[in-house]
Parts: C-alpha cells; sequence; structure tokens
C-alpha cells in the first residue's frame, strides 16, 4: 500500500538571475515498510524535492504538483498541518549532525523538547522515553549520555541521536539525507545497520538520500536515480544494478572503482561534460550533451518515462545495459 | 642526492599538538615509519583523526614535526628552514582536498599553473606561456581557460589546475591529500583516471592520501592502514585486499559498501563497537584494544605492550600481538574464532 503519492512534483527558485528549475515533473510512491533510496549528484534535485513535501523550502520556492500523504495533501497545507505532520509523522535526518543539534542544550532537552510538543508528555515521562529512544538506537549508557550536550558526542553518536529524535513520535516515514556522508566507513556500517534494524521492529518507511551507490546497494528496495531534476530511471534494487538502463546510470556505475582482484583493472568509465544549468525548462534530454548514445531524437525532444520491464522505468529514448560495463 | 634510493624516506615520525588549557598533547601521529620508492603510488588509509592528513603536512613542511627524520631524495629535511628548503621544493609538490580555497582566486588559473615555474626561475616569457598551455592540454583543460579565474571554474576543472599546478615543475613527489573527496562521483572517475595516466607518463611517486579504500585499491601500489596515529598495516595493494591481517584493517575493509547488492547483502561484516578513542588519551598498549572484538585473545599483553610494526613476511609489515612470521591473526569473519 502506497504511504506517499507525489505527481509531477516541479521546484522552481526565481532569483535576481533568473530561474532555476530545480525539480522538474518529480512523481513517486512510497509504499508502507519500504526503503527508497534517492541518488543523485550534487543539484539534481534530490534533497529538494524532499525538502519542498515538508514545507522546508524558502519562499523565493515556487512549487507545484501534487503529494498526498495518508490521504492527506501536503503541498499547501497550511503551516500550522505541516508542523504536525513533520516531526511527528514524517521525519526527516540531515546530513550533517553536528550542525542540525543545537550546541547549547543537553540531548535529553532535545529529543525531550520533541516528545512534549508533539505528544504532550510530562517531563518525567519524556525523560523515560528519551532514554528508552537512546537505547533504541544503541548509544551505550544512556541515563548519562541523556545529560550531554552534542560536543561531548562523537559524530557516529550525534547522528544516532539526530535518529532518535526523528524515531522519537513513531514517524511512519523517515527521510535521511545523506544520514552516512560525514561518517567513517566503520560508523557507516554501524548507522546502516540500525536503519535496517528500524525498519523491521518499528515498519518505518524509509527515504534513503544519497549519493552513494554502494549504500543504495546495501539498504534499499528500490531505487530512483535523478539527473539534472528529472528522474532519469526507477527499479527495484537488484534489477537496476544488474540492468541498468539509462546512460547516466551506467556512466554512474561505472564511475567507482569496484573492489576485487583484477590483474587488467579498467580504467573507471568517465561522463565527459558538466550538469547542465537548469535555468530554462528542458526542450531536450537534459543528459544528451554528455551521452554516448545522444542522437537528433535526444536533442530536440525530452524522453518520457518507459515501462521497459515490470517496475523499471527509463526516461532514454535509447535504453539498455552499457557493453563497457559487463564485467 | 641518491638515485636509486628511496624518493621519500619517513622515518618514527611523531608530531604532538598542544592541547587545550588543562589537557595533554594531541598525539596525531605517533611513530610512523615509511618509505616510497621511485614512480611507486603509496596509499595512506585511514579514518577521520587517524593523523594521515599531519603526515603529509608533515612531509611537505607545513607542519613541524615533533621527532623523527623526512628524508626527501636521500636528503634530511626534517627541520630544514623555509630559505634552504626552496632548492628541494621543486622535488615535491602537493594537490589538496578542497579545490576551492587552495587556489589563490585572485590569479588567472594561467598564473597559477605557471607560479612555480617562475618562482623556482626555472621559465619566463614565451617559454613559460608556452609550457603552462602544454600542461593544460595535458590535464585535459581547454586552452582560453588559462585566462580564466578559479570561481569561474567547476570543481573537477579546479582540481586539474591543481594537478597541472603540482606537476609543472616534474616533482619526484607528488602528495595527494584527499584530492577527490570533494567531487561528485562521475567527476572523481576523471580525476582518477587522469592521475594515473599522468603518473604512467611522468613517472612521478606518489604519496596518496585518503579514507576511500576502493580508490587506493584502484590507484596504489602499496597501501599503508592508520589508526590512531599509526600505521598498523602495510603491504602490497593486491596483498592487503585479499588477506588483511591486522584485525582494523579486517573491520575497515569489511565495513566498506559494494556497489553491488548482491555482494554487499551476502558478505559477512564487522561492526566494530564504540568509536575511536581520544587522540588525546591513546589507550595503553595497542591501540586498537578498545575496539578489537580479538582483544580477550592479545590481553594483558596488548594492555602493557605497543605491538611493534613488524614485517610477517615479503614486506607484509603488521603490529598486532597476534599476528607474527607463519602465524595470522584470526578472522573476524569467522564467528567460531571470535568465541575462543
Amino acid at each position: 500500500m502506497s504511504l506517499l503519492e507525489v505527481e509531477d512534483l516541479s521546484v522552481r527558485f526565481d532569483t535576481d538571475d533568473g530561474s532555476v528549475h530545480a525539480v522538474d515533473g518529480l512523481s513517486l510512491v512510497l509504499r508502507e515498510g519500504e526503503v527508497l533510496g534517492v541518488v543523485g549528484e550534487s543539484g539534481c534535485g534530490k534533497s529538494v524535492s524532499f525538502m519542498a513535501l515538508l514545507g522546508l523550502l524558502p519562499e523565493t520556492a515556487v512549487v507545484t504538483g501534487r503529494a498526498t500523504f495518508a490521504g492527506r495533501e501536503l503541498l499547501g497545507a497550511s503551516s500550522s498541518e505541516l508542523r504536525r505532520i513533520r516531526g511527528r509523522e514524517i521525519a526527516i535526518v540531515f546530513q550533517e549532525p553536528m550542525t542540525s543539534l543545537n550546541p547549547s542544550f543537553k540531548i535529553g532537552s532535545q529529543i525531550g523538547e520533541v516528545l512534549r510538543r508533539h505528544l504532550g508528555l510530562s517531563n518525567r515521562a519524556a525523560r523515560a522515553r528519551t532514554i528508552e529512544l537512546l537505547q533504541l538506537v544503541r548509544i551505550p549508557a544512556p541515563e548519562r549520555r541523556i545529560d550531554e550536550y552534542p560536543h561531548q558526542l562523537s559524530g557516529g553518536m550525534r547522528q544516532r541521536v539526530m535518529i532518535a529524535m526523528a524515531l522519537a513520535c513513531d514517524p511512519k516515514i523517515l527521510v535521511a539525507d545523506e544520514p552516512t556522508t560525514a561518517l567513517d566507513v566503520t560508523i557507516q556500517a554501524g548507522i546502516l545497520d540500525l536503519m535496517r534494524d528500524i525498519r523491521e521492529r518499528l515498519g518505518t518507511a524509509i527515504v534513503l538520500i544519497t549519493h552513494n551507490l554502494g549504500v543504495v546497494a546495501d539498504i534499499a528496495d528500490r531505487v530512483i536515480v535523478m539527473y539534472a531534476g528529472r528522474k532519469a530511471e526507477e527499479a527495484p534494487v537488484h534489477e537496476l544494478f544488474a540492468s541498468p538502463q539509462h546512460p547516466y546510470t551506467n556512466g554512474l556505475l561505472g564511475a567507482v572503482p569496484r573492489p576485487g582482484p583484477t590483474l587488467e583493472r579498467r580504467r573507471l568509465l568517465e561522463i565527459p561534460g558538466r550538469v547542465p544549468s537548469l535555468s530554462e525548462p528542458p526542450v531536450a534530454c537534459a543528459f544528451a550533451p554528455r551521452c554516448p548514445r545522444a542522437d537528433e531524437l535526444s536533442r530536440t525532444a525530452v524522453p518520457d518515462l518507459r515501462e521497459v520491464r515490470p517496475e523499471h522505468f527509463v526516461a532514454c529514448f535509447h535504453p539498455g545495459p552499457d557493453e563497457n560495463l559487463a564485467a | 642526492m641518491n638515485g636509486d634510493g628511496p624518493v621519500l624516506e619517513v622515518v618514527d615520525l611523531v608530531k604532538h599538538f598542544p592541547g587545550r588549557s588543562g589537557q595533554g598533547a594531541v598525539h596525531a601521529v605517533d611513530g610512523v615509519s615509511f618509505t616510497i620508492g621511485r614512480g611507486e603510488m603509496l596509499g595512506l588509509v585511514g579514518e577521520s583523526g587517524s593523523g594521515k592528513s599531519t603526515i603529509a603536512n608533515c612531509v611537505i613542511r607545513l607542519v613541524e614535526p615533533s621527532a623523527g627524520t623526512i628524508l626527501l631524495l636521500g636528503t634530511d629535511i626534517t627541520h630544514r628552514s623555509r630559505r634552504s628548503m626552496r632548492p628541494l621544493r621543486r622535488e615535491m609538490h602537493i594537490v589538496f582536498q578542497d579545490p576551492y580555497s587552495s587556489l589563490d582566486p585572485r590569479m588567472t588559473c594561467g598564473q597559477i599553473v605557471g607560479e612555480p615555474l617562475s618562482v623556482q626561475g626555472i621559465m619566463r616569457g614565451k617559454a613559460l606561456e608556452q609550457r603552462v598551455a602544454d600542461l593544460f592540454d595535458r590535464v585535459g583543460l581547454r586552452d582560453e581557460l588559462r585566462f580564466r579565474y578559479p570561481h569561474e571554474l567547476s570543481g573537477g576543472q579546479r582540481q586539474r589546475v591543481g594537478l597541472a599546478r603540482a606537476l609543472a615543475v616534474e616533482p619526484a613527489l607528488l602528495v595527494a591529500d584527499e584530492p577527490v573527496s570533494a567531487l561528485d562521483v562521475s567527476v572523481q572517475a576523471s580525476i582518477l583516471n587522469l592521475l594515473r595516466d599522468l603518473q604512467d607518463e611522468l613517472g612521478f611517486s606518489c604519496l596518496f592520501i585518503t579514507h576511500d579504500l576502493a580508490t587506493v585499491e584502484y590507484l596504489c601500489d602499496r597501501v599503508a592502514v592508520m589508526y590512531l596515529g599509526q600505521i598498523v598495516e602495510l603491504a602490497q595493494t593486491a596483498e592487503l585486499f585479499a588477506a588483511p591481517k591486522h584485525p582494523y584493517t579486517q573491520a575497515l575493509l569489511s565495513a566498506a559498501v559494494l556497489p553491488d547488492p548482491v555482494a554487499q547483502r551476502t558478505r559477512t561484516r564487522v561492526v566494530l563497537e564504540g568509536d575511536p578513542p581520544s587522540p588525546v588519551e591513546p589507550p595503553s598498549g595497542c591501540r586498537f584494544r578498545t575496539r578489537c572484538p580479538l582483544e580477550h585473545r592479545s590481553a594483558p599483553e596488548s594492555h602493557d605492550v605497543d605491538p611493534p610494526l613488524i614485517d610477517v613476511g615479503r614486506g607484509h609489515l603488521v603490529a598486532c600481538h597476534l599476528v607474527g612470521p607463519g602465524r595470522d591473526a584470526p578472522s573476524l569473519l569467522d564467528p567460531a574464532e571470535l568465541a575462543r
């Protein structure tokens, strides 16, 4: 059953230097209890889309489209309605655990605030529940940690605190925006395990926004690949890695070094050129200037998303796996 | 200067930074030794705070070491003054992580690349201009970018400028400190390919510092793994990745995520408990013991004795009480071994 349905979401920023079409016609569905990976490089619109859904963008953003969450319309909801949904039903965890916590309050009072505000718990009940939450995210000695300030915790610990805070009201959706990017690999492994655990124990649906294909391979059920504000490809995770169709997805997969003993180490695939400016709505395939498969058609028309196999969608006139990738 | 000796030799390097008031010194680097041969790429991997960037900064003499010796082409440069360092400057260059802050915003990219040549008095005028144009071509930058300022370039282009500048004087040693970490994946690939091509062509040696294991495996001949200011394992790349010996290396390799859902979801992972200890008060004895899943098997020795980095065969160095010649540490991936 779908929990969140987004249709034709577009986000435009009007600036003094003209407009930026950050997201252009994005549609997606998030099902109950699933982990949806949203992948792409800087500026592809992956974070902005979800910020827009949660009403977290500045006034200058022009957001259009429809987004239904549990029967309610998110876009155009009043700010008090959104405040109730945010934190309580849809929670978000950001990349930088250092700056997302308030340095001048103890972590217990920061998590407690969420509980008092959204659930109306008493101080005493909030404290007891906070300790439970810290236990849930596997912070050792929670009775002691609850009275510490953010600077007394390591980066991995702070990210666990952020997740504990996000889970405080037992949300239906956890949006995690690059939750492990600032962390070391051994700490990242622990956070990924924790998210897996949360999904299994609490049934929380997770949107994982990341640029790291390894993280997606580890934990996502389905994956959306974004390029220049649009969805380039969407597929179940095994299908996407086994049979990538969009040349951009192929490029991303070929660009990361693969571990393993290879005597003749193949060169990394390069994607020539750079991301297009998003100042105009597209009139052609946005990837065409960098694409080895581009032709007249892709330079004059915008490809629609097509279902090439069950559940596997691609926005490309010439889809198919890249032979250079076949290992 | 020697002909066949190592390009860089670091012996027992120590760097302690003074701590904040009331605290002890930060033990950033504590007794690190390694060499880099001619045309060799050595990868230095480790997590944040392991001391890898401090080593880079000591090597290029941005930071004064507390103890130890650094030899560049056989010449002791450990405590050389800026002035006496100058003739040796052309033998080593660095590329930094952040291509936004490491290029002078008031110089054109052509001036930035040409600066080492003019400062060293190697070239000027027409010859300099020609050389800069060649370098731009070599690192894959359009010629007209010579007259642009850094802020007009993308991150990848800026990093190419940094590489061109570093290689302008054909140094014997290139120090690269996380040169692709700030870049997007597709741009990283082109910079890594370029670095490998340039190295093949020019034959410089390289100290490559990164937290990304896959990059090291792709690029380097040998790898040194650091933990809390010390090297815990050093070996040929293929050997280290195929058969890691130190428990920390085993954990590190198993924690890296693979861009392949089948492989990633079927592998056994070791998740280390806790966080790295503070470098202000590193644990006694073996520094990894507080997080080592095999601690119960190395104690009490590991509490008292700092395990030396020893050769366990064919230049494979390991610092662990459980590892010696002909004696491998138990595999952390084997639950039976952990329970013993």
